[in-house]
């Protein structure tokens, strides 16, 4: 089966002027930088990492906001336009994205059950009747209530901010939907009914979610495969099961051990990474997680690792780990 | 940061030339200086004559082109009334007017920051509200009308001050307040919003958290950073010390730039009217020019060349 | 599964640091006057980790700033607070100072803007050390790098001059805490000190509170809304709901024996990395707004066991274990 979402090689890079001195300097910001994966319908793909590891850029690249450097993006096998022409408005049915900040995705000035019927209205979908059925029926299934659809944004919680955002990106029927943080602003109450809404959604409607957050804990709750991002590289991708119990890249490492268990006390051994990850501004062969890897060697200096798969289900880019693949009975331990 | 400020100073150098531009074009456009300068009922040779003397029969390309090539030469031309060197003529009205700008810009900046940086830390409450409402009424009123008013109530009313000339300090009295009371106006509701602005911000909390005494916090942590957006405000009134006390001098009949440029434009004399924008315009450029050094001085995000990033890692 | 460790229990009782009596907070005045804490009693001993956990709208820091007097003119703060046995409720200002950093030091959320922008590091960390030691010149200086080696930040001579906005989010913490260390307080109010961090960089600022916490000898408030953070780092936890305290305990016993049904909510509608995958358990509704609290128990609403008398009474907290007190009539009949 063809995976409904493609990506291929996709690097992004910006020209940025940084100041030196007197003067700027010309530089490549290497925001994404060679990243591939699928996705399949119905499937949810987690995209995690720290801050400036290009995740919100792979998600614009995704939906075509923006234009990649290099390499491809394929939606049911076709190219993801970047242009806004009419084949990219047309793709946007079928593609929609939900951010983190749901007062800002909403407008002020419109009642919410307007909002959430724009889409059909903007694409010429049904009469004017139907609508208004569709956007009610849409809502009433997402736990808003009728008296909530004549309000106005500024008169919901939070929560029902964001359901109401959903509520506009599924009205297409989309069969892809791009989260990009959307529980992050959100209480921990109400984090929860939302994730829960989002599973309930996809198993009724089979939507896919590339599915983009700091939060592990999250991710690895609604992600049937997760990808995790460094400096614009994918250097691992894995179920969340095997990836948070037995994290092979280092840096997958450290970021699994960061994160504090309720139940489990943490190992005080853990990997806690030092230093502040660098900037993608500065240019250096081989790995980009070089500078701050407890185990590099001479040709991490050297060589970039490719994303190489383990097994049917799990892919690291790293030069240690894939050394240990050849040699299956040397323990793993040795790594850590 | 070089390079800012060259590509600043260089607009500074379109902004003059645009200003004497426009200011040649209109003038020449509209009334007859030969009209103006020699009395109305001259004789027609007489007033072609003039005209001619002038250079003003020439077309207009070529009386611009003439103009700007003087320029270059330090050239800038004379008056038509007296004949004098125009710029002599403006420089030496400078000093009438700056003993009143001066003076009005330092109570401008008492008054007005004091005023705004109270009403900020004393917020909601009835003084706040009522120097608010002074500030409004202070920068709506027209400075001719509250020139006027200070005349009538003062030297009319009750005779304590003088109400034109410059003969004697006492006559400076009621042209400085009233060019000081507008500023001080504006910039005391700026400074409020600017301090309000800061104080709300996390870094004052985390000073006081500290243990810093309230006058501290104020001072040392609060102030420097409302004083970056209040920066152009002042800026703004450097670089009008000089023109803007134009209806000022007229009420209170000051002998200074102000006047000559009332008077000069009236008369369509060219070379003192152009001379006279030639300075207000350098001025202005300059005032904007210092506050951006200033600002890089003050703000260090500025310097780096970079706003605050506001990057989690 | 590990066995929690247990923090320090003490078997005899730790003396009483900090305690707070009956603390009330409310905003604004007249007809628009909306209160946030309603009476809230909390002990801080010395040398012990204490989690304040809650979502938005509980009031776990606006506890802490009502204490220190930080909230501004706005706010109205009443209750008895307590210093080692003396109380500071109701003081001036000026005298408030000399207990804020000297005793009782606060670090916040987003160092990035609890910082000055417009003064170096060095100099924001000398004018603590000159505050609260009397030191001057070269001696604060030496003291302040001093300081920037104790929280880790490599470089400190060079990074001494460097404004916040040159250093990342992580650093920018380190010199927050240097900063509150500076006058060796007794306590330290963390609030939401790793909120805005990446979860690498959350790991070492944690990690460093711990070190600070057990070099100095300094009890540690850390507010949260992230319950394994808090899980993690705490001896002891508070639940807050609504500006009342909902469920105070030993850590152990909070997340192993929960009783109040907001906290066995929160607890099961998180996830959790080391627990197998399953779906969470949503606590329904949402938190009520400050000036609209339901009458009776404000979590009533939202509870799945409410009773007849839920709505109609406020419940007060009360013992159900050592060291265990909870506000829910369920719990405690």
């Amino acid at each position: 089966m063809t995976p409904l979402l493609q990506v291929q090689e996709l690097r992004k890079h910006f020209q940025v002027s940084v100041p030196e001195g007197w003067r700027q300097r010309k530089a490549n910001l290497r925001a994404v930088d060679g990243i591939s994966f699928d996705l399949h319908a119905g499937q949810t793909l987690g995209l995690v990492g720290e801050s400036g590891c290009g995740k919100t850029t792979t998600a614009r690249l995704v939906l075509g906001l923006t234009e990649a450097t290099q390499g491809q993006v394929l939606f049911n096998g076709q190219p993801v336009a970047a242009k806004r022409d009419a084949t990219w408005r047309a793709q946007r049915q079928n593609m929609q994205m939900v951010y983190q900040n749901p007062l800002g995705a909403l407008d002020r000035r419109l009642n919410v059950i307007s909002q959430v019927l724009e889409p059909l209205v903007i694409h010429g979908l049904g009469d004017a009747l139907s609508r208004v059925e569709q956007a009610q029926d849409l809502m009433a299934s997402m736990g808003l209530p009728k008296p909530l659809w004549q309000r106005y944004p500024h008169e919901l919680s939070g929560g029902q901010r964001q359901r109401v955002v959903l509520a506009r990106a599924l009205i297409l029927k989309p069969s892809l939907l791009v989260c990009d943080e959307p529980v992050s602003a959100l209480d921990v109450s109400i984090q929860a009914q939302v994730i829960n809404l989002l599973q309930d959604v996809q198993e009724r409607m089979g939507v896919a979610y590339l599915f983009i957050s700091h939060d592990l804990k999250v991710v690895r709750q609604v992600s049937d495969q997760v990808a995790v991002m460094y400096l614009g590289h994918i250097v691992e991708q894995a179920p969340p099961q095997p990836l948070f119990s037995e994290p092979l890249h280092p840096y997958s490492q450290a970021l699994v051990s960061s994160v504090p268990s309720l139940w489990q006390r943490s190992n005080p051994k853990r990997h806690i990474l030092q230093g502040d990850p660098p900037s993608p501004l500065s240019l250096q062969s081989g790995c980009v997680f070089q500078n701050r890897c407890p185990h590099a060697q001479a040709i991490c200096r050297e060589v970039p690792p490719r994303l190489t798969p383990l097994s049917s289900e799990r892919q690291v880019a790293c030069h240690l780990v894939s050394e240990q693949a050849d040699m299956p009975d040397a323990p793993l331990e040795s790594l850590a | 940061m070089m390079r800012f400020l060259v590509i600043r100073f260089l607009r500074g150098l379109l902004t003059l030339f645009l200003v004497l531009s426009f200011a040649f074009l209109i003038l020449r456009s509209t009334g007859d200086p030969a009209m103006l300068i020699m009395s109305a009922d001259a004789p027609p040779e007489a007033l072609e004559a003039f005209r001619k003397g002038w250079g003003l029969d020439a077309p207009l390309w070529q009386q611009y082109l003439g103009y700007f090539k003087n320029l270059a030469q330090g050239n800038f031309g004379y008056s038509m009334r007296d004949k004098s060197p125009a710029m002599d003529l403006v420089l030496a009205r400078i000093p009438a007017t700056l003993s009143l700008a001066l003076p009005a810009f330092v109570l401008k900046l008492l008054i007005g920051i004091s005023a705004g940086v109270y009403a900020a830390l004393h917020r909601n409450t009835w003084i706040d509200r009522f120097l608010i409402s002074l500030s409004i009424a202070g920068y709506t009123m027209p400075s001719f009308v509250l020139g006027l008013v200070l005349v009538l109530v003062f030297a009319v009313g009750l005779g304590w001050l003088p109400s034109g000339g410059d003969a004697t300090w006492q006559h400076a009295i009621l042209p400085v307040i009233t060019l000081s009371l507008g500023g001080a106006a504006v910039l005391a509701r700026f400074t409020r919003s600017a301090m309000l602005e800061v104080m709300g911000q996390s870094y004052i909390r985390t000073a006081s958290a500290k243990g810093l005494v309230w006058r501290r916090v104020v001072l040392h942590h609060a102030m420097p950073n409302a004083a970056i957006p209040t920066l152009t405000v002042i800026g703004f009134m450097v670089g009008s010390l000089i023109a803007g006390a134009v209806v000022v001098e007229s009420v209170f009949s000051w002998p200074g730039v102000g006047r000559l440029l009332v008077t000069s434009v009236a008369n369509r004399d060219l070379a003192v009217v152009q001379s006279l924008l030639l300075l207000v315009a350098t001025t202005m450029v300059s005032a904007n020019l210092m506050v951006d050094i200033l600002y890089g001085w003050i703000d260090p995000r500025v310097r780096s060349g970079q706003a605050a990033q506001g990057k989690k890692a | 599964m590990t066995e929690l460790a247990t923090h320090q229990s003490h078997p005899s009782v730790p003396q009483v640091l900090v305690s707070l009596r009956g603390l009330r907070v409310s905003f604004g005045s007249g007809a628009s006057q909306v209160q946030v804490l309603h009476g809230l009693d909390l002990d801080v001993h010395a040398g012990e980790s204490l989690g304040l956990v809650g979502e938005s709208g509980c009031g776990k820091s606006v506890t802490w700033l009502a204490a220190l007097g930080l909230l501004g003119a706005n706010a109205q703060v009443q209750g008895e607070f307590r210093l080692a046995g003396e109380r500071f409720d109701g003081l001036s200002d000026k005298a408030l100072s000399l207990i804020r950093g000297r005793r009782i030091a606060m670090i916040f959320q987003d160092p990035a803007s609890a910082l000055n922008p417009v003064h170096r590091i060095g100099q924001q960390l000398v004018e603590a050390v000159s505050l609260h030691k009397g030191l001057r010149g070269e001696a604060a200086r030496a003291q302040a790098v001093r300081l920037l080696d104790q929280v880790h930040i490599p470089n400190a001579r060079q990074r001494f001059d460097a404004y916040p906005h040159e250093l990342s989010g992580g650093m920018n913490q380190r010199v927050m805490i240097a900063m509150a260390l500076a006058g060796e307080p007794d306590l330290l109010i963390a609030d939401e000190p790793t909120t805005a961090l990446d979860a690498t960089i959350q790991a070492q600022i944690l990690d460093l509170l711990s070190e600070v916490r057990r070099d100095q000898g300094m009890a540690m408030v850390l507010i949260s809304h992230d319950l394994s953070v808090i899980a993690q780092e705490c001896s002891r936890v508070m639940v807050m709901y609504a500006g009342r305290a909902a469920e105070i305990a030993v850590t152990d016993n909070l997340f192993r024996t929960a009783k109040h049904p907001y906290t066995q909510g929160l607890l099961s509608c998180v996830p959790d990395v080391a627990s197998p995958q399953k779906r969470l358990t949503a606590i329904p509704g949402q938190v009520p707004e400050a000036g609209r609290l339901p009458k009776g128990c404000s979590f009533e609403p939202r509870c799945a066991q409410s009773m007849a008398q839920c709505s109609g009474l406020v419940p007060m907290l009360s013992s159900v274990a050592l060291d265990h007190q909870v506000a829910c009539f369920l719990a405690t009949p």
